[in-house]
């Protein structure tokens, strides 16, 4: 574990409390007939930064939301470093939240909205509003603290809610979606700073987010949530490269099915390798999951699929290629060399040697 | 060239907020500012007639000399004493209730806005004689031989302007977040409340205010039922004595209540300009229910 004075400049108004453990316990939770949780356990260690990604209403809000204390779980508990805290209102479990829609009060000041949460908690005028300066300024708005929420940008607008999270010094920051109203460059930016922020601060840190990218490049550890359950709980490298449910491969990163065949022996044939197989293998036909980077190709006449389309993405271009069997799989290859896989090509693909996962053909 | 281009695409919006004549309300700042076509002029002039003619006639008809001797007649004093007191009695009320109720109906039963929305417009919906029946009999016995029962009814009178502009005040900022920012920031309920909802809702209370005081000012049937001398029971009382001066006094009354409906709306309108808030609309009402019906 690394410290605050680890990484130098950090104020001393910032100086976290060094980040809680979190442990939630077997929570459900039902909305009417609908079960948004279904007996969830999850734990962050100290200052680690923990994403929740999933479809919508696979109950990766409802987790962040019972943990803030806005909802109850119908069963299991909430502790925070050792304490249970189920019970506990939202406004005494010491959480920054940063919410999806802006949330700046817009009768104050982007400095005074910064300080609400010091004067909640009875700090002195000059006191508070000093640290609330700080803050602004870690968050590079300095300049803006006199402005009032309308005048600001969403980008900026989340960056004061930011600031007014940390402010309080939180034993867990809590971040819901903070990035989604905001237009692609700036969230890359916001992206950034709030990773950066947090790992000077060592703050425990909940995100939740339905964008995998951001999930992948912000967090320790990417927890994948369907229907009430996580699925997977991992560092992203791991969630990617080694995928433990055939829905956790499909909804991270790009997956291609190709229908494949059991052998005798426990492999699985497809694209004329027999290849060893990870995790459980399902009864009946089965496909095959591999990715884009683990098909190689080459244009051959009378070769096994035709190339219908080439997207150039910069450093790599992903060919679309026609198997038989109307199975339409996509390869990267690098740019440089993929000129002569134009749509119409005839060519030959096949897959590197590597465990795979297979699942139910749909 | 950018300058060229800049110029060139405003025009073209002008051509659209000013091309759709027809198009109904004017669309944001941009309708307001150019789209006076002759249409609207036209329109202007007729409604400025039918309400300035019958104001001119009136001063007319009373005559300069009756403004400065209205305030000597007897009643006068009191009755627009006892009415402005009413309206100061109503609104107090009509907050102190509407502004918890529609706050925790928003944040807590968002289901039952639609049937907030019936009751409040049921004192409308129901004769004045039945509602003045209905409240002599609920009233508490201290209150039935005082003016000020009247303050009761006119709460209920006043109730489906009021929560209307409250609920309208509460539809323009996203509470629900707010509170929960401030709670998740340490805020209790009392600090929520006072810190965050009622300076967000200022602009939306000014609004029930104006429309509360309106109608306390100038309200007749409850107080003639009642047999209570307001105002403008006085106004209708001392016409039997002397029209032009009667007649004065009802213009007095329409100035002094636009003035004051002026510096509300002023005030808050300097509010909204700094916070970037709502402005104070009179008109809200009327038009969120023709939205409705439409």
């Amino acid at each position: 574990m690394t410290t605050n004075t680890a990484t130098g400049a950090v104020p001393a108004a910032d100086q976290a409390s060094g980040g809680a453990s979190v442990s939630l316990q077997n929570l459900s939770r039902f909305f009417g007939t609908i079960r948004a949780l279904d007996g969830l356990s999850l734990e962050i260690a100290p200052g680690e930064f923990v994403a929740l990604l999933g479809p919508s209403g696979c109950g990766k809000t409802t987790v962040l939301r019972i943990l803030a204390g806005f909802e109850t779980a119908d069963s299991g508990s909430v502790t925070v470093n050792g304490r249970d805290v189920s019970h506990v209102p939202p406004a005494r479990r010491d959480m920054g939240m940063v919410f999806q829609s802006y949330s700046l009060f817009p009768n104050m000041s982007a400095l005074d909205n910064v300080a609400f949460g010091l004067r909640m908690r009875k700090k002195a005028g000059p006191q508070r509003r000093s640290q609330a300066a700080e803050l602004l300024g870690l968050v590079g708005l300095a300049d803006q603290a006199r402005q009032y929420p309308h005048q600001l940008s969403g980008g900026q607008q989340q960056r004061v809610a930011l600031a007014r999270a940390l402010a309080i010094e939180p034993s867990v920051l809590l971040l819901d979606e903070p990035l989604s109203a905001l237009d692609a460059k700036v969230r890359l930016q916001l992206r950034e700073q709030i990773r950066s922020l947090q790992q000077r601060l060592h703050t425990t840190t909940l995100f939740v987010t339905h964008d995998q990218e951001e999930a992948l490049s912000m967090a320790d550890r990417v927890g994948v949530m369907r229907s009430g359950r996580l699925e997977q709980l991992a560092a992203p490298s791991e969630l990617y490269a080694q995928p433990a449910t055939s829905f956790v491969a499909e909804f991270v990163g790009t997956m291609n099915r190709i229908p494949g065949d059991i052998e005798g022996d426990g492999r699985v044939s497809v694209l004329g390798a027999a290849l060893p197989i990870r995790g459980s293998r399902p009864d009946g036909p089965v496909d095959v999951l591999i990715r884009p980077e683990e098909l190689r190709i080459a244009a051959a006449p009378g070769g096994n699929g035709i190339v219908t389309m080439a997207t150039f993405l910069g450093s790599l271009t992903r060919i679309s290629v026609l198997l038989s069997g109307d199975v339409t799989v996509q390869i990267d290859v690098p740019s440089a060399g993929s000129a002569a896989l134009a749509p119409g090509t005839s060519v030959n693909v096949t897959v590197t040697e590597a465990e795979v996962l297979v699942t139910g053909r749909k | 060239m950018a300058a060229v281009a800049g110029a060139g695409s405003q025009l073209g919006d002008g051509q659209v907020a000013g091309g759709q004549p027809r198009g109904g309300l004017p669309r944001g700042r941009a309708g307001t500012r150019d789209g006076f076509t002759p249409w609207r002029w036209l329109i202007l002039i007729v409604a400025g007639v039918y309400f300035l003619i019958p104001l001119y006639a009136a001063v007319r008809f009373a005559g300069w000399g009756s403004f400065g001797s209205v305030v000597h007649q007897s009643g006068f004093t009191s009755s627009l004493g006892l009415s402005v007191r009413l309206a100061a009695i109503t609104t107090v009320i009509t907050l102190v209730l509407m502004v918890p109720t529609a706050v925790y109906v928003h944040l807590r039963l968002p289901r039952l806005r639609r049937l907030m929305e019936g009751i409040t417009i049921l004192p409308i919906v129901i004769p004045p004689v039945v509602l003045i029946v209905g409240l002599l009999q609920v009233a508490p016995g201290f209150l039935k031989g005082t003016p000020y029962l009247l303050a009761l009814i006119y709460v209920v009178l006043a109730m489906p302007f009021a929560y209307r502009s409250l609920d309208a005040g509460l539809r323009a900022f996203d509470l629900k977040t707010l509170v929960e920012a401030s709670n998740s920031l340490g805020g209790g309920w009392g600090s929520t409340l006072w810190r965050i909802v009622l300076p967000n809702l200022r602009t939306a209370m000014l609004s029930a205010t104006v429309l509360t005081v309106a109608l306390v000012l100038g309200e007749y049937t409850m107080a003639s039922l009642d047999l209570y001398q307001t105002f403008p029971v006085w106004i209708v009382v001392f016409d039997q004595t002397s029209g032009p001066i009667s007649v004065a006094a009802s213009l007095l009354a329409l100035f002094v209540t636009w003035l004051f409906l002026l510096v509300i709306t002023v005030l808050g309108t300097r509010q909204a300009r700094r916070t970037g808030g709502g402005e104070v609309n009179l008109f809200a009402v009327a038009r969120r229910n023709s939205g409705r019906t439409s």
